[in-house]
């Protein structure tokens, strides 16, 4: 056990583990941050995906102390802010995209990323992008049409 | 066999049986669970909750201090609703939200009777108590048809009672007011519901089953889209699901079962595991050897999940096999294929006319021998439970299905009397009928029992994997006859399933005697055997549907192509005339949605090159629905589904979005399930741990699905399971007539097929 720094949605947080301890239960069981979600524990559904440095990475198989020094940032600090959510959660909503919702935090990451670089994405990009996030309850449609929706809402924004 | 291990034997059927009555509840909307609250008159509801004073809400949790305070002006005419003087109208979504939208579309039921304005509407996860909710369980698309009336009553009791309130201060005759937008109206002036509260909690409570019920063409709400009411949460990473919950002072546990069902723990490192780092207890739980409730194991008690999961990795159990599972399906698929030589079974289900004879008479016959495997229900969110024992109770927070059904499992699981268990329910990740089954919460009261602080029991991947309650496989052997004109006048299929008591088929390992096609042709032969199991099954989506369907619409598209008929007509033959059969099965409606779905997808249109189209239409939970699939194959048998039409009718539909996106991940779970997922086990163990062997479908394959309702004049029934039976059959008759080849073993990488 170690005293381990991170700095997670901007916030330093200081929290006493086994450095090898995945981010995934760093986050869950030590910070009070159960957004991120455990399915696998093997990097296969994407439902721990996480930003670090704006990378999409799997907080399962991530052990903390090599994101020590990074941002981290999770679905608890995807929105802009606490009134105003991120385009990709409001498309979400908009398009009524969860079932289950078990999966669509990492869903949610994973396409903030992606649009982080590539601000109009193709099918291709979203597949590419979105390949590592299964969701069990088959919603892939709903995510491409809220990806393609949020990607055209900020555009409009930014040519405001 | 030793007394040993036939007890063990005993204890597996005993399970069995809890199944097939589970299974038989949720598809009858019956059973020992389900009590009739329609009639929630507001004497029994105060006799059942406890409640006293003028709108006082006891022993419900609710988010509101004044209700805590007792001083409330309130407005609760049931156990439904609270309708507080601000006009904020908070309903109680009584079941369990699995991902199916009922915390939504229950809610919306209320508010169309309430004539409320959904802006105004806030929704709370009710408390568990059957007593007064009635049935608190999701399972068999049971949850609209069962509780339309209960919910439609509830609604249009406070709304008489607001109207009623609205007619007294305006001192005018309640028949000339209306109700509407969270408003009570007379002419030109209206009173909002929040200030109507007070008077309306005054008023007489009308017996609900004399209560006026709006007219389908009155209904503001219902029909149109709304968005799930917890997406903000959802979408946030709100704590909503079980495996969130967080207590002061919670410990997290794991709990090792053996491999193989059945086995028995003889001995483990638990001295070494108690001294790993992170580690607070570990112990023997002798269990009942009940795989629905709490079978032999070690639980290891840690400060976090990630300590309680590397102590696992450390833990060496001296297992007892001499009564588990020695399932092997290599060995299964030597026996069926035995018996798959055998034109009949041990057992009729249903003979009609002579089909042995009709078969040897007819123009043409097909024979085919059909396999599926068993599947997994690997929802995403693995099983959980939060419990702890507290102040003569032992609480529970848990992701289940049956919350109802939990109170006695685990009072009787736990020897504890029912009255000291109480269940929160929580959101879940995932049902599919797996959480239909407590035993995970059994565990978790297990463990509470051991220790003083609140328990956060979590299964891995790699243990949801090898403890499901399968889907189970099957074999059918089948013959089919047509007479000169191409018409199909004889039907033989020797079903080969599985049991455990060596009496009846294992939980959704049935075909009853109703089964399509044997109401519709003059001949007609089903017959049944049986192989011995040890696997636990259990209720997957659409039970018995979701195999028994691909075989049956395969193979009359067989028989189809067999006798150069164009298939949609050939099904619409085989509907005959519109009428009622044994099981609900209405043969207008399901010719209406074959044509609607055929129509849509333009069969019989021009094709491009190596494209294929394929019709199936099934029947189940009382939801009719066909489906049009649309593939192509390349010279690798790489399939693309490009496309899905479904057709359903499921009579009115509550919230249009949920149902279409029930449709549209059931067409995804579907294409999933047969391409290329199953459970296989040697040796009494699944041989698939995770997700690498179990590849559940991803973005870059779904198809296009498009849904179609048509809101018969029928009571509205559910949609988390009948758009998933034609899926399978509809993609391989496409696969047929893109290629010319016949899927007749699923999954389809089985046959060489892949995406």
């Amino acid at each position: 056990m170690s005293a381990m720094t991170l700095r997670i949605n901007g916030t330093t947080r200081t929290t006493d583990v086994d450095p090898e301890t995945p981010l995934l239960w760093v986050l869950r069981d030590s910070l009070g941050l159960p957004g991120t979600k455990y399915g696998c524990g093997m990097a296969l559904c994407g439902a721990c995906t996480v930003l670090v440095d704006g990378q999409p990475v799997r907080a399962c198989t991530t052990p903390a102390s090599s994101v020590a020094g990074k941002n981290v940032t999770t679905i608890e600090g995807l929105a802009t802010s606490p009134t105003e959510l991120h385009p990709l959660q409001r498309a979400w909503i908009e398009h009524d995209v969860p079932q289950c919702g078990y999966c669509q935090a990492g869903q949610l990451m994973s396409a903030a990323a992606l649009l982080a670089r590539t601000p109009k994405p193709t099918d291709a990009d979203i597949d590419a992008a979105m390949a590592g996030n299964i969701c069990r309850c088959g919603t892939y449609q709903r995510i491409r049409a809220a990806i393609h929706s949020a990607a055209g809402q900020i555009a409009q924004e930014k040519s405001r | 066999m030793s007394a040993r291990a036939d007890s063990a034997l005993e204890a597996m059927v005993g399970a069995d049986q809890h199944l097939r009555e589970l299974m038989h509840d949720i598809e009858q909307g019956s059973g020992a669970a389900k009590v009739r609250a329609c009639k929630l008159d507001r004497r029994t509801f105060l006799k059942l909750t406890g409640m006293a004073g003028g709108g006082l809400l006891l022993g419900f949790q609710v988010s509101d201090t004044r209700a805590a305070t007792g001083i409330t002006a309130d407005f609760v005419p049931n156990a439904f609703l609270r309708i507080s003087p601000r006009g904020q109208i908070l309903i109680y979504s009584k079941g369990p939200e699995i991902g199916q939208g009922i915390k939504t579309a229950f809610p919306l039921i209320i508010a169309e009777e309430l004539d409320a304005k959904w802006s105004d509407v806030v929704v709370e996860q009710a408390p568990v108590n059957p007593a007064v909710y009635g049935r608190q369980s999701a399972g068999g698309s049971r949850s609209i048809p069962d509780s339309w009336d209960q919910l439609r009553q509830a609604g249009a009791v406070a709304r008489s009672m607001l109207i009623g309130a609205a007619a007294s201060a305006w001192k005018v005759p309640a028949a000339e007011c209306t109700a509407r937008d969270s408003a009570v109206w007379h002419g030109k002036r209206s009173l909002e519901y929040g200030a109507l509260a007070a008077k309306a909690a005054a008023q007489p409570v009308p017996d609900p089953a004399t209560v006026k019920l709006k007219q389908r063409s009155e209904y503001r709400l219902l029909g149109k889209s709304y968005t799930g009411v917890d997406n903000r949460k959802v979408v946030t990473g709100a704590p909503l699901f079980g495996i969130d919950q967080w207590l002061p002072g919670l410990k997290f546990a794991v709990y090792e079962k053996c491999p193989a069902t059945g086995g028995k723990v003889r001995g483990a490192n638990l001295d070494e595991i108690k001294r790993l780092p992170g580690v607070r207890d570990a112990f023997v739980i002798e269990g009942n050897g009940k795989p629905t409730e709490v079978m032999p194991g070690v639980a290891i008690i840690a400060d976090t999940t990630w300590a309680a999961f590397q102590a696992r990795k450390q833990l060496r159990v001296d297992w007892d096999e001499s009564g588990a599972s020695k399932d092997s399906w290599k060995g299964i698929l030597g026996r069926a294929a035995q018996l798959g030589k055998q034109a009949t079974g041990e057992k009729t289900t249903i003979s009609v006319g002579d089909t042995t004879a009709a078969l040897t008479s007819a123009a043409k016959t097909v024979d085919a021998f059909y396999t599926y495997p068993f599947v997994a229900h690997a929802p995403l969110e693995p099983q959980n439970c939060t419990a702890w024992a507290h102040d003569g109770i032992v609480e529970f927070w848990a992701p289940t299905q049956t919350a109802d059904r939990a109170l006695q499992t685990v009072a009787g699981a736990l020897g504890v009397p029912v009255e000291q268990i109480k269940i929160n329910q929580t959101r879940v990740g995932g049902g599919f009928g797996r959480r239909l089954m407590n035993d995970y919460v059994c565990e978790a009261g297990a463990i509470a029992q051991r220790t003083r602080a609140p328990v956060k029991l979590v299964w891995t991947r790699e243990q949801d994997m090898a403890h499901d309650f399968y889907r189970p496989g099957g074999f059918h052997a089948l013959a089919g006859g047509l007479d000169p004109s191409g018409k199909l006048v004889a039907w033989r299929n020797h079903f080969i399933t599985f049991s455990t008591d060596g009496t009846n088929p294992v939980s959704g390992g049935n075909m009853p005697e109703q089964e399509f096609p044997a109401q519709n042709l003059p001949n007609y032969l089903l017959t049944q055997s049986m192989l011995p199991l040890a696997t636990p099954c259990g209720p997957w989506r659409a039970p018995r549907s979701c195999s028994v369907a691909w075989v049956i619409q395969s193979f009359l598209h067989e028989l189809a192509v067999a006798g150069g008929r164009d298939h949609r007509d050939f099904l619409l033959e085989i509907m005959g005339q519109p009428r009622l059969l044994q099981g609900g099965l209405n043969t207008g409606r399901a010719a209406e949605v074959i044509r609607l779905a055929t129509e849509k997808a333009g069969w019989g249109r021009k094709l491009p090159q190596g494209h294929g189209l394929g019709l199936a239409f099934h029947f189940s939970h009382a939801g009719h629905f066909a489906e049009v699939a649309e593939v192509s194959v390349d010279p690798g048998k790489r399939i693309r589904l490009h496309r899905v039409v479904v057709a359903g009718d499921i009579g009115p539909i509550v919230n249009m979005s949920g149902a279409m996106n029930q449709s549209e991940g059931a067409v995804v779970d579907g294409f999933s399930t047969m391409l290329g997922l199953e459970v296989t086990m040697e040796g009494g163990r699944v041989e698939q741990s995770n997700f690498h062997q179990y590849a559940l479908l991803r973005m870059p394959h779904h198809p296009k699905v498009e849904v179609h309702f048509i809101q018969s004049e029928n009571p509205p029934t559910g949609v988390g399971e009948p758009a998933l039976p034609p899926v399978a059959p509809a993609i391989c008759n496409a696969i047929f007539a893109a290629t010319g080849h016949r899927v007749r073993t699923l999954p389809l990488s089985r046959e060489g097929f892949g995406v």
